[in-house]
């Protein structure tokens, strides 16, 4: 037991002694040292948590070790991928893609008029705080286990706060700018793709990169409520009633990376497209 | 108080979608039921009915629509039975019965300010550590702005377990759901906060020869409130999700979600769609109450002409 706290609050100190000379540097700001810091901090945290379960002989099925899960989901690839497949690409992909197409379609109807514009913005605001991902009982009702009603959920979860940036961006331009698009005769729809739509792209995205958690939570925990055998939240809860925590880990895991990646994708398309905001300059 | 208008035209237009929406939704149901209540029903059986859609079989029996609202089980309640359940479960039970909504809403409220109380009592020290100490900066922070983008929420059903194979249940586990939830936008909006006074602010203190410690409570912190707040809104509503989602993967008997299990499971969909409300109501107040809080504070401060 001793010896087990002793040799982990060593490994956090030299873990942490070197983060601090790496921190007072002068490499400090270079890149590399940037990426490493996380990098080390991690490992550190990692190599404690296996000393941990291994020297106090934790049970797997209270938490199981690092290097047991990297087991579970090494062997289990095959079963991962099609809970990937249907959890994020049917399920969260799907629903993202409605969500956004609706919420653009009401946001440039609503944009001729101010009065709508006025009363979307509080009313979108208010809808996005809401815990939303309680209609998943009600979707699964309505549309069956499989992924549609996932993909509803999802489509709803993200439809208000992309609406309500969209709406938002799309009031960010100011008059001086809208004057001169009349001085060149252009017309709404002109003005629209050509100023203000460009203009809102940073308001967007900062929408869209919000939505991708919420459509990667709003496809598991839809799950939790009834979905055909296979698919991340199911795995997840029916590995929970079998104690398989290693199976449990292995799938947030790949949540993690489809998080990561769906959210880095955005923020990828962000930098292309918004290349000329101060935001995205190096 | 100009927006209150169109705001309330956008409510009606919601409410007016769902009235219309409840006679498709509801129509099979009611032909079934009017049938057996001996009514004049086209088409007269269930299968031949099973090719119309909602739509399509309301408008060859017109004399149903109002029969529609009034189911015991609908598809889709109408606004007025939702309404009806919420007042028959909030106000006319007794606030301990396992019938009344205020039970159930204490029981997830409970959880979700004990762990939000936690999540931002830590976030908010790990963001000072974050500020004073490069290492801790470097480190940490990577990984504070990662999991805003990964479903942290996916671990709720482990940790259940987990504290319960432990010997941890009741209010403790769900809380600690609702502080990590609220935990990582607290760190990432203080942090923001705490660096928000610009370089002519720090150097004006250090010309008064301020201590770190003194640059801190007479700048840094009152800076930051404004970003405090902005996150405790944020954490607020995580930690309310947070709990809700803890009810539901391990048949918990009270809250919100059980609530919502408990209506979808036994085919009560008043009880869901109530519970659904209540928790929503819930969110707005919290909400309303630190947006309440803010603007008082702000002002008290000076931060924002009143």
């Amino acid at each position: 037991m001793n010896m087990a706290i002793i040799s982990v609050l060593a490994i956090w100190g030299v873990g942490w002694f070197i983060n601090a000379r790496l921190a007072a540097s002068r490499l400090a700001q270079s890149r590399m040292v940037r990426l490493l810091v996380p990098a080390i901090f991690g490992l550190t945290l990692l190599i404690m948590w296996e000393m941990l379960v291994r020297m106090l002989g934790i049970s797997p099925i209270i938490l199981p070790a690092p290097t047991a899960i990297a087991d579970r989901f090494g062997s289990s690839l095959p079963m991962l991928w099609a809970d990937f497949e249907q959890t994020i690409i049917k399920g969260a992909m799907t629903g993202y893609v409605i969500g956004m197409i609706c919420a653009f379609a009401v946001a440039i109807l609503a944009d001729r008029s101010d009065f709508l514009t006025r009363g979307i913005l509080p009313v979108g605001g208010f809808m996005a705080a809401l815990p939303i991902v309680g209609i998943a009982p009600i979707f699964v009702k309505w549309l069956g286990s499989d992924w549609q009603s996932k993909a509803a959920v999802v489509a709803v979860m993200v439809f208000f706060p992309i609406l309500v940036n969209i709406v938002a961006g799309l009031r960010d331009t100011s008059a001086m700018q809208r004057d001169l698009m009349r001085t060149y005769g252009a017309g709404y729809w002109q003005t629209l793709f050509k100023l203000r739509l460009p203009a809102a792209m940073p308001f967007i995205f900062n929408g869209l990169k919000i939505a991708t958690t919420l459509a990667l939570i709003g496809a598991i925990v839809a799950e939790f409520f009834g979905s055909p055998t296979v698919g991340m939240g199911f795995r997840i809860s029916t590995s929970v009633g079998r104690l398989a925590l290693d199976m449990v880990w292995a799938e947030i895991v790949v949540a993690a990376i489809a998080g990561s990646t769906l959210y880095g994708a955005v923020a990828w398309i962000e930098g292309r497209v918004t290349f000329w905001h101060p935001s995205q300059r190096k | 108080m100009k927006s209150l208008v169109p705001i309330l035209t956008i409510v009606g237009a919601i409410l007016l979608i769902w009235v219309l929406a409840v006679v498709p939704m509801n129509m099979h149901l009611t032909a079934d039921q009017a049938q057996r209540d001996g009514l004049v029903v086209t088409p007269a059986t269930p299968a031949e009915r099973q090719a119309y859609s909602g739509l399509g079989l309301s408008f060859a029996n017109l004399e149903l629509i109002p029969l529609t609202y009034g189911l015991d089980r609908p598809r889709l309640p109408s606004p007025h039975q939702v309404a009806g359940e919420m007042w028959d479960t909030i106000a006319l039970r007794n606030v301990t019965s396992r019938q009344s909504l205020v039970y159930h809403g204490w029981v997830t409220l409970s959880a979700t300010l004990l762990g939000f109380a936690i999540g931002t009592t830590l976030g908010i020290l790990l963001a000072v550590g974050i500020v004073h100490n490069r290492a801790m900066d470097m480190s940490v922070m990577p990984w504070a702005i990662a999991s805003q983008t990964i479903p942290i929420l996916a671990l709720a059903p482990m940790i259940i377990v987990m504290m319960g194979s432990i010997g941890i249940q009741g209010l403790l586990p769900k809380a600690v759901i609702s502080a990590y939830l609220s935990f990582f936008p607290v760190v990432v909006g203080m942090v923001k906060g705490l660096r928000s006074p610009d370089a002519m602010q720090m150097d004006l203190l250090r010309t008064y020869y301020a201590s770190s410690a003194q640059a801190f409570w007479k700048l840094r912190l009152p800076a930051s409130v404004p970003y405090l707040f902005a996150s405790f809104k944020i954490g607020i509503s995580a930690a309310l999700v947070g709990a809700i989602v803890a009810e539901l993967p391990t048949g918990a008997r009270a809250g919100f979600g059980a609530r919502m299990l408990v209506g979808d499971q036994y085919g009560q969909p008043l009880v869901t769609w109530a519970a659904l409300f209540a928790a929503a109501i819930t969110a707005a107040a919290l909400v309303g109450i630190f947006t309440a809080m803010e603007r008082l504070t702000l002002r008290r401060m000076g931060m924002v002409q009143a």
